[in-house]
């Protein structure tokens, strides 16, 4: 657990550097998915990244799409492309793309930003698998501002109704979205009884505790018959004093002097 | 080419498409295929019967039918989802927008129930804007079958094809006019199915069979027609109708839906830029359709041979 934890550090530092550097761009809810995002990717998921289009590796779909600097430093440091192309996030004519773009990045599994479309397709996979009766789960991260999409709770209906029990959904349950906090822009709680009268197995953790992050992986993979979803507590911008519980460090990228602070905090902060 | 007017069998596109996918269903394993609940109409559920462990009900959730039908695609299977027009191209526009054509995935939208000639369900049901709105999205091909020979054709082309594709069909019986042992639809190719020098008719969907009788009509009057069947909507054979522009001088467009994004403004572009001659586009006049009976309601929204005959004395008379 401290080399993921190690990791995520790292992944952290990772997005405060990229975010600058694109001077554009979402810190909050990268920084909050950035353990759930350690613990998937040097942990959980079977991946080659030799082999990026093995056929039977996990699939990850990053239903939120605009958490793209947390799913890209993962990939980098998981080694599907080298760490300095991180620092030319969004530029023009680079592959990175200010959200996830299968076509153009390596590893990435499905092209995501608008919000919602990303469980479906995660279903449509998971389906696929149970087809042909492969070994291969589907892991697709979230966020709560998200949860008043139509189509998640379409897809969720169909997940269960498939017994997708190789898909696992997470949720980066921050509290907050664009305009304010989830719960006054738009109430979507309770989520656990929601999910649960939808048909999923529900499992509710901290999502900045490693072992608690890996022990609900564990039980979701051995729960059968329904999808899992982990509603996985966290607190947006995490790791940077300044950012955390800050609506409005969703999509603002930091400066070079706020960047400077933020590192020397991730540098000497107690994560995980 | 053609079917002599005599022996006219008529048989609906969606008819044609629900036969074409059992075909292929046993032919290639990696075809699946999902409904959002109007199997019965859109005729998945000929598929469903043969092969229910690849067919999947979304349940009335289109969006979701698409985004399922995305991931389907991601891991190599061939989906083709089914619902009518107005509910994949309108409801999950977007989808089909980002989660298919932006990263170009394998997905068949094969939609049923398309045009005026959905009939008494009305204007809520008749999509008259689909085509323009799947034409304007980048790495979409868009076909526009005619009768159940090319549905047949096209169907199989699409399956082949890697990338996602529109089909347009139709809950009407329309003639059937080509012999498939004659008749070869491929993808970005038009067909010339008559010639004749004094104008051209560009044409798709159940607009063919009308093009057919108005050259026919036009010919007692002593005009000779070229008649061109563009079931590619997208991509579109420009070289064709560049050349038919050239042969004739005139063209008229015919297409059961809105003239505003569809096959009329496609040739209008093509001809504009590259050998302006006049042109008339007969199709929907920028409105809604109505309940009714199918045939009146075409007549009634100027969808005949009679308007296209109309239209080619008006474009002759523009001649230089
Ligand atoms: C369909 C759609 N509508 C709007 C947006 C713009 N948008 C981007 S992020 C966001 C807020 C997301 O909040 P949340 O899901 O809570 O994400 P997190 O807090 O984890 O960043 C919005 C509205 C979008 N990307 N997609
Ligand atoms: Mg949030």
């Amino acid at each position: 657990m401290t080399e993921i934890k190690e990791m995520a550090r790292k992944i952290r530092m990772d997005i405060i550097e990229m975010l600058t550097m694109a001077k554009s761009g979402h810190p909050g809810g990268s920084l909050s998915a950035a353990d759930i995002m350690a613990v998937l990717f040097f942990d959980e998921m079977r991946l080659d990244p030799a082999n990026k289009d093995w056929s039977e590796r996990d699939r990850f779909v990053l239903s939120k799409g605009h958490a793209a600097p947390v799913y890209y430093a993962a990939l980098a440091n998981k080694g599907f492309f080298p760490r300095e192309e991180l620092l030319k996030l969004r530029k023009t004519g680079h592959f990175l793309q200010g959200h996830p773009d299968m076509r153009k990045v390596p590893g990435v599994d499905m092209s995501t930003g608008s919000l919602g479309h990303g469980i479906s397709a995660a279903g449509g996979m998971a389906l696929a698998g149970k087809i042909d009766k492969k070994s291969f789960r589907v892991y697709s991260l979230l966020g709560d501002g998200e949860m008043a999409e139509g189509l998640v709770w379409e897809a969720a209906m169909a997940a269960s109704h498939y017994k997708l029990d190789n898909l696992v959904a997470i949720l980066d349950y921050n509290g907050l979205q664009i305009d304010g906090a989830c719960e006054e822009v738009m109430k979507s709680s309770p989520l656990d009884d929601k999910w649960r009268a939808f048909g999923w197995n529900v499992l509710e953790i901290d999502g900045h505790d490693l072992k608690e992050i890996k022990e609900a992986l564990e039980k979701a993979k051995n729960f059968k018959g329904k999808p899992t979803i982990i509603i996985a507590k966290t607190i947006k911008g995490k790791g940077v004093s300044f950012m955390e519980n800050q609506a409005g460090w969703h999509g603002n990228a930091p400066s070079s002097e706020q960047a400077e602070l933020a590192l020397a905090e991730l540098k000497g902060g107690e994560l995980g | 080419m053609t079917k002599s007017e005599e022996k006219v069998i008529k048989i609906a596109t969606r008819d044609a498409y629900g036969k074409a996918l059992v075909k292929l269903g046993g032919e290639n394993t990696d075809i699946v295929v999902l409904d959002a609940d109007l199997s019965k109409s859109t005729k998945t559920a000929d598929f469903n019967k043969v092969y229910p462990e690849r067919f999947f009900n979304m349940g009335i959730a289109e969006q979701n039918l698409i985004g399922f039908s995305a991931g389907l695609a991601a891991v190599g299977k061939i989906p083709f989802a089914s619902t009518f027009a107005i509910f994949a191209a309108g409801r999950a526009f977007e989808q089909i927008r980002n989660s298919v054509a932006y990263p170009k995935l394998n997905v068949k939208i094969a939609v049923t129930h398309a045009g005026i000639s959905v009939g008494e369900d009305g204007g809520s049901h008749q999509a008259i804007e689909d085509l323009a709105l799947m034409r304007a999205i980048p790495n979409m091909t868009v076909l526009v079958p005619a009768d159940a020979v090319e549905t047949d054709q096209i169907i199989r082309a699409a399956a082949e094809y890697q990338g996602p594709v529109y089909i347009r069909m139709g809950r009407l019986a329309v003639p059937v006019l080509f012999d498939d042992t004659k008749y070869s639809f491929a993808i970005g190719k038009a067909n010339i199915i008559r010639e004749g020098k004094d104008v051209a008719i560009i044409a798709n969907g159940l607009m063919v069979a009308e093009a057919l009788k108005a050259a026919e009509e036009l010919k007692e009057q002593g005009i000779e027609s070229t008649v061109v069947n563009c079931a590619s909507l997208k991509p579109l054979d420009e070289e064709t109708i560049i050349n038919a522009a050239k042969l004739t001088g005139a063209v008229v467009t015919a297409e059961e839906h809105s003239i505003i994004g569809g096959l009329g403004s496609a040739v209008a572009e093509v001809l504009s830029e590259n050998i302006p001659v006049p042109l008339r586009r007969v199709g929907v006049k920028d409105t809604f359709g109505e309940s009714g009976n199918p045939e009146e309601l075409l007549k009634k929204y100027g969808l005949t041979a009679q308007e296209i005959v109309i239209a080619v004395r008006e474009v002759i008379k523009q001649k230089k």
